[in-house]
């Protein structure tokens, strides 16, 4: 590893940021492996080399989980990489998964000075640089844990919030459990995320790292079914709860011929490619349909991440449907570019209104109507408004449904006194994660509806800061 | 790993095996169902939990091996375990005393039907049985299923054992004979269900089914198991298992259950060709639903 503390450090200005190698579309679009290589030391050093550590600085402000960032980037740019990572994880326990999937460029980076005359300091590919380094090197360590408390944390889920409140409560000294409803650990980050966005083996190695911690994990534990919150409280002898069980409630459109065979919700789809790996079918057992043409409905990460699946499970066309124009799509925007790069055929201003199938209940259509920008709505976006005449179908064998995901009613339907609002979210306050209900806090895409793994993990962050201060004071 | 603690094979191609599962073997009611999965690159297969042992922690499941995954299931005995048992889920069957209840299994769905109309016998219904199969090997649970009824009819489509004939012969004949039925509770294959539907609705005859269709998650995640009921979309792993019959949209299911046929083929294909067992595979048809 180069060490160059000695050299000096160039003028900050001088530097552009750097470029993330990666693989080329024409390649990436038929394999699975992850798209960027990430930063090679030398061009890590270079770009962090290009941070003028402000004295107030921004980009923390930008960091829902406040990294602290002038003080790992300097880390880089002086070669002390295992350093930089510790620093990070002071604050972030998942730092290789938000270096991949946080929308930097919307947070910490977008503040950032040298953003205003040119580009920001590449702060996420710098945190997925030291987190992937000392993972490679084997030199990740485990920090003391405080003292035992005595007391017992039951987390319900293990997505991003639930594993942020798990990791911060296991280091001071909680006995804390995770209950997973699937057989793996990772939440939307094993099911949802795919396999070129973010290696499994990388998830797996962040829960591992909580496990290492000390924290518990039970998996096939389908709160609201095998066990209630009730039970963990009183039965299971949990002194508090921490419910993030995401948003896993798949929207369909409600439209004529949706429930042909070849229509997928998005979490079908991804889930039979990701946690299940049906891109190795025969040799993993869960299989997924060989497409020849998809259409995915919907603009959001969501939407992407299923449009590039399709095309690496070897379909010829994949056409995304979004019923908005470019500007007001959800989606990250590197993300967008990566779908363009790799082919996706983008038709917007357009909107599915029914699926037509074959004697077999095949889809083999899709009739769509265009759509043209009217007043603002309550999003704030211009609302998409039909237009007449304008109908028109695309041949397919495959639509993916792609709209958004809501609230799973398990665990509010079997919690008496946990209120929710009337689209199933638990109610639960901002700073403290408190619900209606004594000693269950919640947090994630379970309180705010279908967002960032990031904002999920930010909750997560102020809820066990406030479970530690239920659990020291009994005070609700 | 959740041990298996009991393997055998109760008919052709049928197997009941006994696993360690003891949180499961506490909450479970009848109606409800699991999902197995045996190696790490193992589907998730749901199937209908027919008894437990909360003293033992035991439950019990019954299928028929059809597919790769649950061909491989049936090599499995004491000694071996399950990676990953998932449950209890779907709802409960709703069960009080309604009267006079049918029960109607056919095939391996006679499977499912066992702790239901068990627990329909204990509220103190009558219980009258109707248990068939395609053939006598295939037949399943008659003993179980007499000492819990208070009649019991059993039939064989090729007339090889008992009464020749459908099992919807029987429920009509006993319709015929003016029996004041309160309820009908038919489980099997998607023709028999829809069949059996078909009978009663003239009737009036309020007809519960317990559907068995493709799934993934099974805890509402993913919607592979959606159904059209009355119109409206259901999704069987936690809206049901269980829906009125008269309003399920059995064309579709039938349909949906097809969406990977020729999947099944190839891998039912390379693990024959790997020298598991080789048996006749009539993977039309899935033990409750795994695909």
């Amino acid at each position: 590893m180069a060490d160059v503390t000695h050299k000096p450090r160039p003028k900050p200005f001088s530097i552009p940021r750097q470029p993330m190698p990666e693989q080329p579309p024409a390649v990436r679009v038929r394999n699975f492996r992850e798209v960027p290589y990430g930063l090679t030391p030398d061009l890590a050093i270079q770009e962090a080399s290009r941070c003028i550590q402000c004295k107030n600085p921004q980009c923390v402000k930008g960091c829902p989980v406040s990294v602290q960032i002038p003080e790992f980037i300097d880390l880089v740019a002086r070669g002390k990489f295992i350093e930089a990572a510790k620093k990070i994880k002071e604050t972030n326990a998942l730092p290789a998964v938000c270096g991949r999937v946080c929308p930097q460029e919307e947070q910490c980076e977008m503040p950032c000075v040298l953003g205003k005359k040119g580009e920001p300091v590449a702060i996420g590919r710098l945190e997925r640089f030291v987190a992937d380094f000392e993972r490679v090197t084997g030199n990740v360590e485990i920090p003391p844990v405080s003292a035992p408390t005595g007391k017992r944390v039951a987390v319900v889920g293990a997505g991003p919030a639930g594993l942020t409140v798990a990791g911060d409560l296991v280091q001071i000294g909680h006995d804390v459990t995770i209950f997973e409803a699937l057989h793996k650990a990772g939440g939307v980050l094993m099911y949802g995320i795919p396999e070129f966005r973010l290696p499994k083996e990388i998830v797996q190695a962040e829960v591992d790292y909580i496990r290492n911690l000390g924290a518990k994990l039970e998996c096939n534990a389908v709160i609201g079914k095998s066990i209630t919150i009730d039970e963990l409280l009183t039965e299971e002898g949990f002194d508090a709860v921490f419910v993030g069980t995401g948003a896993g409630l798949p929207y369909f459109m409600n439209i004529p011929g949706e429930n042909l065979i070849g229509v997928y919700s998005a979490n079908e789809y991804l889930t039979r490619a990701n946690l299940m790996k049906a891109y190795a079918f025969p040799e993993a057992d869960t299989p997924l349909v060989k497409s020849k043409r998809v259409a995915v409905v919907g603009g959001g990460n969501v939407a992407m991440d299923a449009a590039r699946t399709a095309m690496r499970m070897g379909a010829e066309k994949v056409y995304l449907v979004y019923r908005r124009s470019r500007k007001e799509m959800p989606a990250r925007i590197e993300e967008i570019h990566h779908a363009e790069e790799e082919g996706i055929e983008f038709h917007l201003l357009t909107n599915p209104i029914a699926f037509h199938g074959n004697d077999d209940a095949w889809v083999t259509e899709v009739e769509c109507q265009k759509m043209e920008l009217g007043e603002p709505d309550a999003s704030g976006r211009r609302r998409p408004v039909p237009m007449k005449g304008s109908e028109f179908r695309l041949p397919v064998d495959t639509v993916i449904v792609s709209i958004g995901n809501g609230a799973n009613p398990l665990v509010p339907s079997t919690t008496p006194g946990m209120d929710t609002n009337k689209w199933g979210n638990i109610l639960a306050d901002q700073e403290t994660g408190k619900t209606s209900k004594k000693g269950v806090f919640a947090g994630g895409d379970i309180v705010i509806g279908a967002a960032t793994v990031i904002l999920a993990m930010g909750a997560g962050r102020k809820a066990a800061a406030a479970i530690n201060e239920f659990l020291k004071t009994g005070v609700w | 790993m959740f041990p298996i603690l009991e393997s055998r094979e109760i008919a052709q191609n049928v197997y009941l095996q006994r696993i360690h599962a003891p949180r499961i073997a506490r909450k479970r009611k009848a109606g409800q169902f699991l999902v197995l999965r045996h190696t790490d690159t193992g589907e998730r297969i749901p199937l209908t939990i027919v008894a437990s042992d909360p003293a033992e922690g035991s439950v019990t499941i019954i299928f028929q091996a059809v597919g790769k995954s649950t061909s491989e299931f049936s090599m499995l005995g004491p000694g071996d375990g399950y990676l990953d048992v998932v449950g209890p889920l779907g709802l409960p069957t709703h069960i009080e005393k309604f009267g006079t209840v049918v029960g109607v299994g056919g095939g391996i769905g006679t499977a499912p039907l066992l702790p239901i109309a068990t627990s329909i016998k204990l509220a103190g219904n009558q219980l009258l049985s109707i248990v068939g199969a395609r053939t006598k090997d295939l037949l399943i649970l008659e003993d179980e299923m007499r000492a819990i009824s208070d009649e019991i009819v059993v039939t064989t489509d090729d007339g090889s054992y008992a009464k020749k004939g459908f099992v919807t012969t029987a429920l009509q004949e006993m319709i015929d004979r003016g029996e004041k039925i309160a309820l009908c509770i038919a489980i099997g294959p998607v023709p028999m269900m829809r069949a059996v539907a078909e009978v009663t609705r003239p009737h009036r005859i309020r007809t519960v089914v317990s559907l068995n269709p493709i799934m993934v998650d099974a805890t509402g995640m993913c919607g592979a198991c959606r159904v059209s009921v009355g119109g409206t979309t259901k999704f069987v792993c936690v809206d049901g298992p269980e829906f009125d019959g008269h309003q399920v949209d059995f064309k579709e299911l039938v349909m949906r259950n097809r969406a990977y046929l020729r999947e099944e083929k190839t891998a039912m294909e390379k693990f024959e060709h790997k020298g598991g067992n080789c048996m006749g595979s009539d993977i039309a048809t899935s033990a409750r639903g795994g695909n």
